[in-house]
């Protein structure tokens, strides 16, 4: 027996009642590759469901879909929209009716899960009464909205703690973690796990067919809370250090995970259905706060919009290198050689000397054990992985490698010998990528055979965890070695950027503003533990002086270094930079050059817990007035801000989007505020603009507005958001 | 105005506060109804007389719930006419009782008050009642909330105070306070606990150990270290950002013990103290609370004790005696700084750290505690100060009459 009343060519779900009562429906929206809760599929949703509940004949739902993964979740152009509360929580209720009436109205549902459930799409898979979920290597479960700065709001916050228990779903919900099946499995978010599609159908009904009277747990009178509510005194102990946890990690700069748990521990104090109330008000809470918004702007529509290529050139087919050489087997060499070999490239990394290349293999080999160790990778994927990696001291193993990256010392003169001697073994046809991170490619190129072949691939250590690469595009880079580059970044699983060339390209040149004006303010009597901590409360993952040891104060003077004598070969002013005193007395006066030396504005004591070096009082007295942490923080802000401008302004930058997520993700700019051009989007270009002058005439030059975000703010434009 | 006497305070002895103490088995209503018959009754009192009883108690659930002060006074058969109510301004609750009573009665609204409290912390743990400020997420992060024991921890570290400067305190507590037992200094405030039956359950205050010294100390693990490395630390880090990290110093032994207890004082009119044969001992001259930062909560002391001086044109050099609760060593030197004045005038029979700090009751027990001193030495002014949760502060000024 067949029902088409909704099989029309547009409608978004079929409907297929069989010989046992038991309606299948799947999800399946025309002219698109996945289904998304929105009005056009809600609505129908709520037809068919009423469909079956009106029909004697129907004993049971399965519901499934017809793409290749389930569900992905809400809609977030309307979310993104929306600023009214009130229209907020209306329409989570409304969507929440709507599940209860699917997991109240007295036939069993059964969700087969084909694929990934993820936000609404889970939410709507805990509103059945049972889950059986395909053995899909690919499929991902998990209550995501956090994410974006936003919580599960169509009862995810109430089924899912009710279900595992508030201690389990809390870090689940808080920090939006995706299970493979097997976790969902064992957390208790799946039933049944199925081979095959047909199993997974088969299954699913036969659930429904042996269970007509099924109802949630929370409907039941004698519902009693898994692992107690926020009454049980476990559970209290818990909330009492919960928030002190949550915020040593947030700075309270991500609300939504407060709302979260808010949402969680009130809800579990009441019924069920006052329960979704409060969550909607905590959702509505999330869905118009301006952290919300920003994430949204960059990490949803800018991702996405750089992952469908928007910084790729038009016109030259997806491609992908046959085989990739590595020079250079140090820390960057040899992670970038994994990631590499990971993506089932082959790979040659070559080194001075074959004893060098093994010890670079090794990384690989360490990182292997791990995975496998902990079940994230099989011991034949690990073992074909590391076959991928030919380690060698000898140049001649680079014929046939039609990339190379170049990872050697930052070194004109050494880069310039590599890059000919490879050249003269490599694919002709190949590209040549410098890994440089401060030395402007087009003068890397300069000793190249094929200058159009030259680009710069800028990594990020550690090169296997961290997710973007900066692509460089010196004068003569051809649109081409772009297009092929930036397919293989995507190919290893980062995100590129795309900027032109110059000092410090874009990522260097901003991230430094930050850790210059920690020194800035120290110079300026700072407390250096308010530097540090205003640092960590404007949402950066480090405080600038410890960050600063990291990198080296020695590698900054060298650099500064550099940069004054090229600016002085060219004639041009040296910028404004009370930094640098500073930074030279401490590594050529105080002989504290970083932490690499256990000694630099921290103390590294052997065995101990880093501290802030006492000598730095001394040398640099801390001042009777304190300026406020407010306007450290901004100071922060805004200098990085005011240089992704100037970048911006110089070309060096040539979108908003690669601006944003290229500090996102380069040097960990605080996500909430969506990056450098959200986060002026968000203050108000006019309000940065006097600020930024207040700041010019207290601190210095440095601060002076950049002339486009001036223009912008005179004509009242804001960084647009994707191209319309 | 009307002044505030106080006629005579009566205390339980503190019964350790776990399992094995000797009140465990004695019911918080049975604790209060010692005191209240010994106050009676050692006073012939017309209870009829008795306007209102304010009863201090930190954890009003369960035994301790429901008006507890109106629950005693029945049970102790009391007259009917006698109401009750009681009050949590956390550990200054006893205290709280007596400034309340003493604002009655200067008021002249009412004539004849009885101030004090209870809490069997053995029974109903500290915490038991919940709490905003604590379970619930918005409220606990709006307000930066750490226990107090961090807050203690960072007083020290801001301050100073080293593992041995807070030991070395504790050890003076716990040598004065055996002193005084040996002297029999309690013996006119406190009232052996008997049970239903008559028998006496405890007599003397428990947990106080004359033979502490810092080398027995030396050995306890700081209480509040693990905790603050799960997360409550980076907490007060975030609100004291000249602070690198916290130096965990207090531990069991140089923190008020948790106890369980009772206290109640009789305060009036002197037209009511004439009428009814009450010898007024004490005066309550000023009266104050304050709120200050919540995160670090305990360095109330200071500022209370300041705001009531104020109010009776005093200054910290004319009080003869001090009675400064010790909820924590470091809560007590940080007072004594702030208020610059000689340790040897404070809490010179010991402290809660050796006699233990029953939540509630404890303020009206320092009352009494201070009445007697005064009177031993013969002296005329005191101050009784405590810290007090979610960053406040009480005091109290009293003078011999």
């Amino acid at each position: 027996m067949v029902a088409n009343l909704k099989d029309s060519p547009e409608s978004p779900i079929r409907y297929a009642v069989d010989a046992d009562g038991i309606a299948l429906i799947t999800l399946d929206m025309p002219g698109r590759s996945q289904n998304v809760l929105n009005d056009s599929l809600t609505g129908p949703f709520r037809a068919v469901i009423e469909q079956a509940y009106g029909d004697d004949a129907v004993k049971g739902l399965v519901i499934t879909s017809g793409k290749r993964d389930f569900l992905a979740g809400a809609d977030i152009d309307g979310l993104y929209r929306m600023t009214d509360p009130a229209e907020v929580v209306a329409m989570s209720d409304a969507f929440k009716a709507l599940l209860r009436q699917l997991e109240t109205g007295g036939k069993p549902v059964v969700c087969a899960l084909n694929g990934s459930a993820l936000g609404g799409g889970l939410e709507l898979a805990l509103a059945c009464h049972h889950r059986v979920a395909l053995n899909n290597p690919k499929a991902k479960f998990g209550l995501v909205e956090v994410k974006l700065g936003l919580l599960p709001g169509g009862g995810g916050t109430q089924r899912l703690p009710r279900m595992i228990g508030i201690q389990t779903a809390l870090p689940l919900l808080m920090e939006g973690k995706e299970l493979r099946v097997a976790a969902a499995k064992a957390q208790g978010i799946v039933d049944e796990v199925a081979d095959t599609p047909e199993d997974l159908i088969a299954k699913a009904k036969a659930w429904a067919k042996a269970n007509p009277k099924a109802t949630q747990p929370w409907d039941d009178k004698k519902f009693r809370y898994p692992g107690g509510d926020a009454k049980h005194p476990a559970v209290a102990q818990m909330l009492a250090i919960a928030p002190s946890m949550l915020r040593a990690k947030t700075h309270g700069n991500f609300p939504a995970t407060l709302h979260i748990m808010a949402s969680v521990v009130e809800g579990s104090l009441v019924d069920f259905d006052n329960a979704l109330k409060i969550e909607s008000r905590y959702f509505a809470a999330c869905v118009v706060s301006p952290e919300a918004k920003n994430m949204i702007t960059t990490l949803w529509y800018q991702l996405n919009h750089i992952n469908k290529g928007g910084s790729r050139p038009d016109g030259f087919e997806r491609s992908r290198f046959s085989k990739v050489g590595i020079l250079g087997a140090g820390m960057m060499g040899s992670a970038i050689a994994y990631v590499s070999a990971r993506a089932g490239f082959d790979v040659v990394l070559k080194d001075v000397s074959q004893d060098g290349a093994d010890k670079g293999k090794a990384y690989s080999e360490s990182l292997v054990k791990k995975a496998v160790s902990k079940g994230r990778m099989s011991k034949e994927d690990g073992a074909a992985l590391l076959d991928k990696i030919l380690p060698t001291g000898d140049v001649q193993d680079l014929a046939g490698c039609d990339l190379i990256i170049e990872a050697v010392f930052e070194d004109r003169g050494l880069k310039a010998k590599v890059t000919q001697e490879t050249e003269a073994v490599m694919d002709a046809n190949g590209v040549f990528a410098s890994n440089t991170s401060t030395l402007p490619i087009t003068g890397l190129a300069g000793p190249s055979l094929r200058p159009d072949r030259f680009i710069g691939l800028h990594f990020f250590s550690p090169a296997d965890k961290m997710p973007l690469v900066e692509i460089i595009k010196g004068e003569q880079t051809s649109a081409e070695t772009l297009a092929r580059s930036f397919d293989f970044v995507q190919q290893i699983k980062k995100t590129p950027i795309v900027v032109n060339d110059s000092r410090g390209f874009y990522t260097s040149r901003v991230f430094s503003t930050y850790i210059m004006e920690g020194i800035a303010l120290l110079a300026d009597g700072v407390h250096p533990r308010r530097i540090e901590m205003a640092g960590l409360k404007a949402g950066m993952p480090v405080g600038p002086l410890a960050l600063h040891d990291e990198v080296s104060l020695s590698l900054s003077l060298h650099i500064m270094d550099q940069t004054r004598k090229d600016l002085e070969a060219e004639g041009k002013p040296l910028p404004d930079a009370p930094a640098h005193d500073l930074i030279r007395k401490m590594v050529v006066d105080l002989d504290r050059p970083g932490k690499k030396a256990g000694r630099g504005f921290y103390d590294y004591p052997e065995g101990g817990k880093k501290h802030l070096w006492a000598g730095l009082a001394e040398h640099w007295p801390v001042a009777a007035e304190q300026i406020s942490e407010d306007e450290i923080v901004e100071r922060m802000l805004l200098a990085q801000a005011n240089e992704t401008v100037r970048c911006l302004e110089e070309g060096v930058l040539e979108s908003v989007w690669d601006a944003n997520i290229g500090a996102i993700f380069g040097w960990g700019f605080a996500p909430f505020q969506g990056g450098p051009l959200q986060y002026l989007n968000a203050y108000g270009l006019d309000k940065a603009v006097a600020r930024l002058r207040e700041f010019a005439e207290h601190y210095g030059e440095r601060f002076s507005p950049a002339t486009r975000l001036v223009e912008m703010a005179e004509a009242g434009e804001a960084f647009e958001r994707v191209p319309a | 105005m009307t002044e505030a006497y106080v006629f005579d305070a009566v205390r339980t002895p503190r019964g350790k506060g776990k399992k094995d103490g000797s009140l465990h088995q004695i019911a918080p209503v049975d604790l209060l109804k010692n005191v209240l018959v010994e106050l009676r009754d050692r006073h012939a009192l017309d209870t009829s007389q008795v306007d209102d009883v304010v009863l201090g108690c930190v954890t009003p659930v369960g035994e301790q719930g429901a008006d507890i002060a109106r629950t005693a006074v029945l049970y102790a058969d009391w007259d009917q006419s006698v109401p009750g109510v009681t009050q949590s301004r956390f550990c200054a609750s006893g205290l709280e009782s007596v400034n309340l009573a003493a604002m009655k009665v200067k008021s002249g609204e009412e004539h004849l008050v009885v101030a004090g409290g209870v809490e069997s912390m053995s029974r109903w743990p500290m915490g038991s009642d919940g709490g905003a400020m604590v379970m619930d997420p918005r409220v606990n992060a709006k307000m930066d909330f750490v226990p107090q024991g961090i807050g203690a921890d960072l007083i020290a570290t801001l301050e100073g105070f080293s593992r041995e400067d807070v030991d070395a305190f504790a050890v003076e507590s716990q040598r004065r306070a055996a002193a005084a037992q040996e002297a029999d200094h309690f013996r006119r405030s406190v009232v052996p606990v008997k049970d239903d039956v008559g028998l006496t359950v405890l007599d003397h205050d428990e947990t106080v150990r004359g033979t502490t010294t810092v080398e027995t100390l030396s050995g306890l693990k700081p209480s509040f270290q693990q905790m603050g490395v799960m997360g409550f630390d980076a907490t007060a880090l975030r609100k004291y950002p000249t602070v690198e990290e916290i130096n965990h110093v207090h531990h069991a032994g140089n923190s008020s013990g948790i106890v369980d207890g009772a206290s109640v004082v009789l305060i009036g009119s002197k037209d009511k103290g004439v009428e009814l044969g009450l010898k007024p001992r004490a005066r309550i001259v000023s009266t104050a609370v304050v709120g200050t930062e919540p995160t670090i909560m305990l360095t109330g002391p200071g500022p209370a004790s300041m705001k009531a001086l104020k109010k009776a044109g005093m200054t910290p050099k004319d009080i003869d005696l001090y009675e400064i609760n010790e909820a924590f060593a470091a809560v007590v030197l940080r007072a004594i700084r702030d208020l610059d004045i000689d340790p040897a005038t404070v809490n010179v029979n010991g402290g809660a750290i050796a006699l233990g700090h029953p939540l509630g009751a404890t303020g009206a027990m320092l009352l009494g505690t201070l009445i007697d001193e005064l009177e031993r030495q013969d002296k005329s002014t005191g101050l009784i100060t405590l810290c007090v949760g979610g960053g406040m502060g009480i005091a109290t000024v009293i003078e011999r009459v």
